[in-house]
């Protein structure tokens, strides 16, 4: 080598400027990221704080107690846990059906490719809609619709306690089928996304044998996305549990405990909606307590469905 | 032993087999068209309700106190102000930490200890109820008068609003991120790139569209979000007119479609109908842009 492009090719000290940039933009990154794990921690830490009086005071009983007296400093949250709960899963035992049964729909070529696509986009700008908005269209336009035929049932099935009220306007009912059109486009999205990702040679096996269309769904497409679906699931249960603005403006905030579905009732959610703004005292302390056990609840159901996912998955891989 | 049974194999529609698979079909047909029918009952029903109510004196005017006037409430001008810089204010703290983190995720530790735990935070920070992200900003801002004395706040709002949005920008910006394929990192250290010049002139050029398109649906979401602002904005009827004007009750469309959907005036629920319109409007646009974008991209899903 001649020494001209020895000069020009040799070595350079990288200047400490850049090194100082380096470094630094990796420690401005990582305290991004930690960002994440300070603001859920104090998450839980702030809302665990704020509900110690009631924690302390209440203990266990809060849970089974559907008191709720500002005047007399009694409170229990057993309406607003129940209806959280009773809500949730019976929306998703609706939404299951439907949502999963809509996956397989777009997913197997039943019709042509460009309306399966089409269906597919509208289910997933469902889930674009402001919660608020669905609301609105809930208490206008969905409850006096239905109201007749929850009327019906009530008249023919009124002896059995589970539709044991009239139904007057807000109340259970209508609450469940509006988290019903929140949650199927989650569970259709990810359901379908899973039953995509199943290997095309696990159905051409299944129709070699001489197994009909669906049942290869049922035996070998189904148990093969299984993980996702369920996954899917647990996102929407979530989700449901903790969604309050639609919920709010129709279940009819009511903490009279009632078994009908008909009656108006509670979330946890819309009781933080609706009394946090006026709250004040130990009324406040009650409510973080309320919040903290919907928080607890929705974390449960969270990390179980990222175990789930992680546990079921990487069979088909 | 025979094998051969004397069968047609031509399709026998009357078979059980085919019979269950017909009535499958159907019932599969069935639910997909009931899944479906919500959105258009709904769009439906907000294009035209609440497209009726629009003309520029709801767009521009203040809404007025609920009872005053039975024939007119007024506009959702500042509903509209309202959303629009407090989705400015949660896009600008939402950005930078969902961008970062997700750098961090995908460029400096891919698998490490700490980075499995940040995966899971923020997973576990996106299924956190949105109300929930409300009580606490209440608690830790509104309650404390920490934003220099003021507590309900369009400020406020934003933070609130920047929770919900995080975890998504982290999560698209570490997926964007880990489709650069790694050649093109080895080629730029190849030729001296230091780590910093490296992810901000190739890997995230290269990711750009697919972090946008989850932005814009971090973004959307943030917008028509509600049970956070009842606690931190609250609401207000008045434009805003200052920079001050930030430290107080800031109005937005969700809650302004909240209040008035449930106040028993006829005035009030044609503007609720109003702001729903334009809130769906938007929101719809901001979805349908961010797929688009998303399909721009040299190393976005749809391509690899």
């Amino acid at each position: 080598m001649d020494k001209a492009s020895k000069s020009k090719f040799s070595l350079k000290k990288r200047p400490t400027s850049e090194k100082l940039v380096d470094v630094g933009f990796k420690n401005i990154v990582v305290a991004m990221a930690s960002m994440v794990a300070i603001v859920l921690f104090s998450i839980f830490a702030v809302v665990y704080y704020e509900s110690t009086e009631s924690i302390s005071r209440y203990g266990l009983r809060f849970l089974f107690s559907s008191a709720w007296n500002p005047v007399t400093d009694e409170y229990g949250a057993f309406t607003a846990i129940y209806g959280t709960l009773f809500t949730s899963i019976a929306s998703l035992l609706i939404a299951i059906p439907l949502g999963v049964g809509t996956a397989i729909f777009i997913t197997e070529n039943i019709i042509p490719e460009y309306i399966r696509n089409v269906i597919g986009i509208m289910v997933e700008l469902l889930a674009a809609i402001p919660s608020v908005v669905l609301g609105l269209w809930a208490v206008f336009i969905m409850e006096p619709f239905i109201r007749p035929f929850l009327n019906i049932i009530f008249e023919l099935f009124g002896f059995i306690p589970f539709f044991g009220t009239q139904p007057l306007g807000a109340g259970m009912m209508p609450a469940i089928l509006i988290l019903v059109v929140m949650i199927l486009p989650i569970i259709t999205s990810i359901s379908k996304d899973s039953l995509n990702q199943v290997p095309s040679k696990l159905r051409q096996a299944a129709y070699g044998i001489g197994a009909s269309r669906w049942t290869t769904i049922f035996k070998v497409i189904i148990p093969a996305a299984i993980s996702g679906i369920t996954g899917g699931v647990l996102l929407a249960l979530g989700r449901a549990m903790g969604e309050t603005m639609a919920v709010t403006m129709i279940i009819g905030n009511s903490n009279n405990f009632s078994w009908s579905i008909f009656a108006p009732s509670y979330t946890i959610s819309s009781m933080l909606a609706n009394q946090f703004g006026e709250a004040d005292g130990s009324q406040v302390s009650s409510l973080m307590y309320a919040a903290l056990i919907l928080m607890i609840l929705t974390l449960l159901v969270n990390v179980f469905a990222q175990w789930i996912v992680k546990r079921l998955s990487l069979k088909y891989q | 032993m025979n094998y051969t049974t004397q069968k047609s194999l031509t399709y026998n529609p009357s078979l059980t087999r085919n019979i269950g698979n017909k009535a499958l079909n159907i019932a599969s047909a069935l639910f997909a068209i009931i899944s479906v029918l919500p959105l258009i009952l709904v769009i439906s029903y907000v294009l035209i309700k609440g497209g009726s109510y629009i003309n520029l004196d709801t767009l521009i005017l203040e809404p007025e106190p609920p009872g005053d006037d039975l024939l007119s409430a007024g506009g959702i001008g500042p509903a509209i102000t309202g959303t629009f810089i407090m989705s400015v204010i949660a896009s600008i703290i939402s950005i930078p930490v969902g961008v970062g983190g997700g750098i961090y995720l995908a460029e400096y530790s891919k698998s490490g200890k700490f980075a499995k735990f940040i995966r899971f935070g923020s997973n576990v920070l996106a299924g956190v109820p949105s109300i929930i992200a409300g009580v606490f900003i209440y608690a830790i801002i509104v309650s404390t008068k920490i934003l220099f004395g003021s507590m309900f706040s369009g400020i406020a709002g934003g933070i609130s609003l920047s929770i919900l949005m995080v975890p998504t920008i982290i999560k698209t910006t570490d997926e964007a991120l880990k489709l650069v394929p790694n050649d093109m990192r080895r080629a730029a250290f190849g030729v001296g790139a230091s780590k910093f010049t490296m992810i901000t002139n190739i890997t995230l050029p290269a990711a750009f569209s697919s972090i946008s398109t989850g932005v814009l649906l971090a973004l959307a979401r943030a917008a028509g979000e509600t049970a956070p602002l009842i606690f931190t904005a609250l609401f207000s009827r008045y434009y805003i007119t200052s920079f001050d004007d930030l430290f107080y009750e800031m109005g937005s469309l969700s809650v302004l479609i909240y209040n008035f959907a449930l106040e028993p005036y006829e005035a009030q629920n044609q503007l609720a109908w109003a702001a729903s319109f334009i809130l769906v409007v938007v929101l719809l646009s901001l979805n349908i842009l961010s797929r688009w974008i998303g399909t721009l991209g040299a190393f976005s899903k749809n391509k690899v």
